[in-house]
């Protein structure tokens, strides 16, 4: 295991555990490990990620990964089962196509955060930029501040809950994806509509946030949702298509 | 009055031909564009408008029928540690699964691993089906998503980044309806039944400097194995191929305006794009501006129906090319019948029912495909047999190779890849000027150097 420093990283319960420093190893040789035997490896860190981008991408492993800093593009993409905490900010399309375990990040994530996600959980602690959960297809997000403009445009499975406001377009064209909305919303896109939180409804939010670690009150969300109206072609709809 | 009308000629008017009546009649009718299947119904410069300069006295021709001709073929070998090796330059086009059939699908992959080429999912992803009978399979990463996940990017051969289709440049597709059907319905994550429009750009990249970083992020998911390439509907493909280039691609594949799609805007099919002929030349110019030609593959597609015109797109600069609707139709697509228990079946009904008749069927939105290709219905699905559908594709792709090595053979060439544009002229000047080859008896190339 040339260029790998074993040893004990932070928040370490002693197991075994990889470490890697940026300064001295590749993106590829850290990706290039993670994508082989993790057996009885528990915790991953990865130190100085100075905006690097593609780390910890295409990980299918149980395995919890701290980036201890901001970090580039990409950031844990199509994740499956790792458990991935970026300790900073993260550039464009965090998390994209994940389909399952956890992509945390700590601080702000640019645009199309958790693109075409289908499952697992993204969380965005501070803020997202525009089209956050754009694509969606059955992942969840939690955004703890505000989302851009055109976030959860065409998605269509999962859900998506925002702490903050969100910019126009909001849900623009959205198929069965939910969009839970705590401040406000500067337009909501074609077909997006609001609709009556529900018991499920604030079910849903409050078990979304706990899992998020954030504190908000469910009954503060408002619930939207499609129209359904796209659903079909309807001449005379006109722009709207 | 009837005296008067007697002897009078019926004159088309040119502008408001029949065709423009029927357009504005129907605009006037429904307020609704008209979406439809295949490929563009206008006369286009095409390879038809070439002609190969055979060899004679001052070139010496290889004896057809003895002489070997070397077809192989490889791809992506710029980065990738296992390069695309095919038999012939012949590859099967993204179609996607609810688009055509599952079966479909699957007698493609057994076509093409029979041929010893690559076949290609689509819209929709990759069913277990034809990767089992894909010997070599490019896994289509498309604007919408559908279905694509990193245990199928892990199980392709090479990752094709659609960014665009030759029928519809700057569109996104359609599936309608009544092709949403429950297991097309699960692999799109959408309900079952509805009409889906697939989005026209992709959601985590917007331009060449992001694609870059995604290219990257396929290869390290796929520990640069496999390789990547680039496809786009051909428009300003000089600037699109160097930006392509940039952004990392092993191989790049370009859609001319022929090419077809299961459904979109009428509009999009006849008035967007350039024709594939003008796309592959532009595209080996960008090529060699950067000094690539050789390390990035170009593939050309759209519209390519004969051996003849394989062979005229590699000698302008092609290194392979791809084949959607000429395959469908060797499947049986505008056929009078289809085969049941090895026996035609009359499917003139079912196209009187479509208000069409074989041969002029562009019908493939309507999942109601009289012939079982491009439907999701379970009974017009059993139309298509696998096993002789995998055959007649088989045999349609060993004719066009045969009229390609015959080719090359009767100009000299020992490998089909040493056929160049100095051994084509063209018969029109549109053209000429496309192709960038010399009018047909003269040396002039319209537009060229020192013109």
């Amino acid at each position: 295991m040339a260029g790998i420093s074993e040893g004990k990283a932070p928040e370490s319960n002693g197991e075994s555990d990889l470490r890697f420093d940026l300064r001295e190893h590749s993106v590829r040789h850290i990706n290039g490990r993670l994508h082989g035997d993790l057996s009885g490896i528990r915790h991953v860190a990865i130190d100085h990620p100075d905006g690097a981008h593609n780390l910890a991408v295409g990980v299918d492993a149980p395995v919890n990964i701290d980036i201890q800093g901001h970090a580039g593009y990409f950031i844990g993409g199509m994740n499956q089962q790792a458990e991935i905490t970026v300790h900073g900010n993260v550039g464009w399309s965090v998390g994209e196509n994940i389909m399952s375990g956890t992509v945390r990040v700590k601080g702000f994530a640019s645009e199309c955060a958790a693109a075409s996600g289908h499952g697992g959980l993204v969380v965005i602690e501070k803020d997202a930029s525009s089209r956050c959960g754009i694509s969606m297809k059955g992942v969840d997000i939690v955004v703890g501040g505000s989302v851009g403009h055109m976030s959860g445009f065409m998605a269509q499975l999962g859900t998506m809950v925002i702490c903050g406001d969100a910019g126009h377009g909001l849900g623009d064209s959205l198929y069965e994806a939910v969009i839970y909305i705590r401040g406000k919303d500067h337009g909501l896109g074609a077909d997006a509509r609001e609709e009556p939180m529900e018991e499920t409804d604030r079910r849903k939010v409050a078990g979304l946030l706990e899992k998020a670690g954030l504190d908000y009150a469910p009954s503060e969300f408002r619930r939207i949702a499609s129209g359904r109206t796209l659903y079909h072609w309807n001449a005379d709809a006109e722009q709207e298509y | 009055m009837a005296d008067r009308l007697e002897g009078l000629a019926l004159e088309e008017n040119a502008t408001y031909d029949q065709e423009a009546l029927n357009y504005i009649q129907r605009a006037a009718r429904y307020g609704m564009y008209d979406i439809r299947g295949l490929g563009a119904k206008r006369s286009l410069p095409g390879f038809e408008d070439l002609t190969f300069l055979t060899g004679s006295m001052s070139r010496y021709p290889l004896e057809g029928y003895r002489e070997k001709c070397v077809t192989r073929t490889a791809i992506g070998t710029r980065h990738a540690e296992n390069p695309i090796e095919l038999d012939i330059p012949i590859t099967i086009a993204g179609m996607s699964f609810g688009a055509l059939s599952a079966t479909v699908k699957d007698a493609l992959g057994h076509a093409a691993s029979e041929m010893g080429t690559s076949t290609t999912t689509g819209d929709g992803g990759m069913t277990p089906e034809e990767r089992a009978s894909s010997e070599t399979l490019v896994y289509q990463c498309l604007p919408s998503r559908y279905g694509f996940n990193p245990d199928d990017v892990r199980k392709a051969d090479a990752i094709e980044v659609v960014v665009g289709q030759g029928a519809k440049p700057g569109g996104g597709g359609m599936l309608l309806g009544l092709k949403m059907g429950e297991r097309v319905a699960r692999m799109r994550t959408l309900p079952p039944g509805i009409d889906q429009r697939s989005a026209c750009r992709h959601p985590d990249w917007t331009g060449p400097d992001d694609l870059t970083i995604k290219i990257r992020e396929l290869r390290e998911i796929t520990d640069w194995r496999v390789p990547i390439y680039i496809k786009f509907g051909a428009t300003r493909v000089f600037n699109d191929v160097k930006l392509a280039v940039h952004a990392g691609a092993d191989a790049i594949v370009v859609d001319g305006m022929q090419g077809g799609t299961a459904a979109t805007q009428q509009v999009f099919i006849e008035d967007t794009g350039i024709p594939t002929l003008a796309a592959v030349r532009q595209a080996r110019e960008a090529l060699e501006d950067l000094d690539m030609r050789g390390t990035v593959q170009l593939i050309a597609s759209g519209g390519i129906r004969t051996g003849a015109d394989v062979a005229k797109a590699i000698a302008l600069g092609a290194d392979a090319v791809s084949i959607g609707q000429g395959v469908m139709m060797a499947l049986g697509c505008n056929s009078p019948h289809y085969w049941q228990n090895g026996e035609a079946v009359s499917a003139l009904e079912d196209y009187k029912a479509l208000g069409t008749k074989p041969g002029y069927c562009h019908h493939c939105q309507s999942g109601k495909c009289p012939v079982g290709i491009t439907t999701q219905d379970p009974e017009l699905e059993q139309r298509v047999d696998l096993e002789e559908g995998a055959k007649r594709v088989r045999r349609y792709l060993q004719t066009l190779n045969m009229e390609l090595t015959t080719l090359a053979r009767a100009c000299g060439k020992s490998d089909v890849h040493h056929l160049e544009p100095e051994d084509l002229v063209a018969l029109t000047v549109e053209a000429a000027a496309m192709a960038k080859v010399p009018l047909a008896g003269t040396d002039w190339i319209p537009g060229g150097a020192g013109q």
